[in-house]
């Protein structure tokens, strides 16, 4: 049997989340679901006068695969710019998951990237 | 039930080991249906009610003779079943057409627990009339409270529209007494069969309802293909809202002349291989007997809450009363997304549904925003496939514990 998505690593961000937190300043908020699953999250940036994030948080609650994926992308974009951010790719993001995802979860372990990408062109 | 019942299912020949537990969703389809659907595009697969050749009037026959099978079955008359695309399919054109008639003022009541083809379609209507949309609450056991209902279908109630059993929590209408309290106030009746039509005798006369809709696919069927049950005389003053060919008696550049019902609410070439499929569905369940499906279900349902109550962690939504689940179990595990639990079940060829199932202003209602993990029986479910739900939820449990 295929425990591999259920890795200790997935299973071990789901129960301890990073980034998981309001800021009390940000750039830019994003709310955003998955009406699939019911997962939702809300997004805050925080940018620096140089333009690289200086903190970033999440919320809301999902899945285990979602809010794994969310503390990955938010620990990977400290210190980004904006542009550096929109190189990451859909291939980068489950890379860094490293499991195999079904199409069905493909909108969770995306959620999180999608959600910043599209702040990112709101900016 | 048959030891043998899965032998009737192809697809148990090419996963045998697969524990299907999402029937209320779609029930897997026997080898009859697939034959006589396979018969109908090999031997005889061509348009009905116009061709003036043999397999055409092969083709009018069968189409014909599922429309009396699914009349016998819910004890109407043909003229009273109109072929569609689902209940969805179904439901929208009931709102559609009878929204047409109402005005602010007016309510439609409704309940907490509908399916969103039961609550969406009316939202359009409210929008364009300014029509009241009420929602029939339900109680701490989750069933309707038939006090709230009595409150809230008044004098300005035109349409009492209801699901006979909830997808999510498996619990039943009192369809009976509502009926009754809509009839008082002269509103029009629906009731949403989709969920009930496997899981019960259906009788539209003991029920006294003005429209009842349900789609072949959750009933051993075809998909593509649903069944609008109305009074004759109800269908009769219902106006079209899909227009075409083979629905009309005469037709002018100016104008057209309806056909009789039901052929004109079923305008240009309807699901053929679907409707006979559907009644090659209802014949195979007749065979078997609902009855004895019923039976096997509640065993079933009773073993599964069972073995479910020796999972501490795990809280069914719905009914404290096993008879009372209708072949739907519903449950909730604190700090597990119900996906994740679907995703471990199925590592273990287990088949659920897992999320909102269609209901979300329920889920929202129940603070269950991540919704439930849903496990629905049929006719082909065993005890063995429970002990396999069993060891897949304690494995979920060992995970994130």
């Amino acid at each position: 049997m295929d425990e591999q998505l259920y890795k200790e690593m997935i299973l071990d961000l789901y129960k301890h989340p990073l980034n998981h937190k309001q800021l009390d300043t940000f750039s830019i908020e994003k709310k955003a679901v998955n009406p699939s699953c019911g997962d939702n999250v809300t997004l805050q940036v925080l940018f620096d006068t140089e333009g690289r994030v200086v903190d970033i948080g999440h919320q809301g609650e999902g899945c285990a695969i979602s809010q794994a994926s969310l503390s990955l992308i938010t620990d990977k974009v400290k210190g980004m710019t904006k542009e550096e951010i929109c190189a990451i790719t859909e291939e980068n993001m489950l890379a860094m998951l490293g499991i195999p995802i079904s199409h069905a979860r493909m909108k969770c372990a995306l959620l999180g990237w999608n959600t910043l990408k599209s702040m990112m062109n709101e900016l | 039930m048959d030891k043998n019942i899965k032998q009737h299912f192809p697809i148990f020949h090419h996963s045998p080991d697969l524990a299907y537990f999402d029937s209320a969703a779609s029930a897997l389809k026997p080898q009859v249906v697939i034959k006589k659907m396979r018969e109908y595009y090999e031997e005889y697969g061509v348009n009905i009610h116009r061709g003036l050749y043999t397999a055409s009037d092969r083709a009018t026959t069968e189409y014909e003779n599922a429309r009396n099978i699914v009349a016998q079955f819910i004890n109407a008359t043909p003229e009273e079943i109109v072929f569609t695309y689902g209940t969805t399919h179904g439901l929208n054109m009931l709102a559609t057409s009878l929204g047409q008639s109402l005005k602010s003022g007016d309510n439609i009541v409704l309940t907490a627990w509908e399916h969103h083809a039961n609550l969406i379609p009316w939202q359009q209507v409210a929008k364009k009339t300014g029509v009241e949309l009420r929602f029939i609450d339900i109680d701490e056991d989750f069933q309707l409270d038939l006090e709230d209902a009595k409150r809230k279908i008044d004098s300005n109630t035109k349409i009492v529209s209801f699901a006979h059993v909830s997808n999510t929590l498996g619990s039943k209408a009192p369809a009976k007494d509502l009926i009754a309290l809509a009839k008082q106030v002269g509103a029009i009746t629906i009731i949403d069969a989709a969920q009930s039509i496997v899981h019960m005798n259906t009788d539209v006369k003991t029920l006294d309802v003005d429209f009842l809709v349900f789609s072949g696919h959750k009933l051993y069927g075809p998909t593509g293909i649903g069944v609008l049950y109305g009074k004759k005389e109800k269908l009769e003053a219902l106006s079209p809202v899909v227009f075409g060919g083979d629905m009309v008696n005469d037709v002018s550049y100016e104008d057209a002349e309806w056909n009789e019902v039901p052929h004109r609410f079923e305008p240009g070439t309807p699901n053929i291989a679907g409707a006979i499929g559907l009644g090659a569905a209802i014949a195979f369940v007749q065979e078997i007997g609902l009855e004895n499906i019923i039976a096997h279900e509640n065993e079933l349902t009773n073993y599964l809450i069972k073995q479910l109550s020796t999972l501490p962690e795990v809280k069914i939504i719905g009914s404290s009363d096993v008879t009372k689940h209708n072949g739907i179990v519903s449950i909730h595990i604190p700090g597990i997304h119900p996906h994740d639990i679907a995703e471990i079940c199925n590592q273990h060829n287990v088949a659920i549904r897992a999320g909102h199932h269609c209901t979300l202003p329920l889920m929202k209602k129940l603070g269950l925003n991540g919704g439930t993990a849903r496990f629905s029986v049929g006719m082909y479910n065993d005890e063995k496939d429970i002990d396999t739900v069993l060891r897949a939820l304690k494995k979920t449990l060992d995970l994130f514990r």
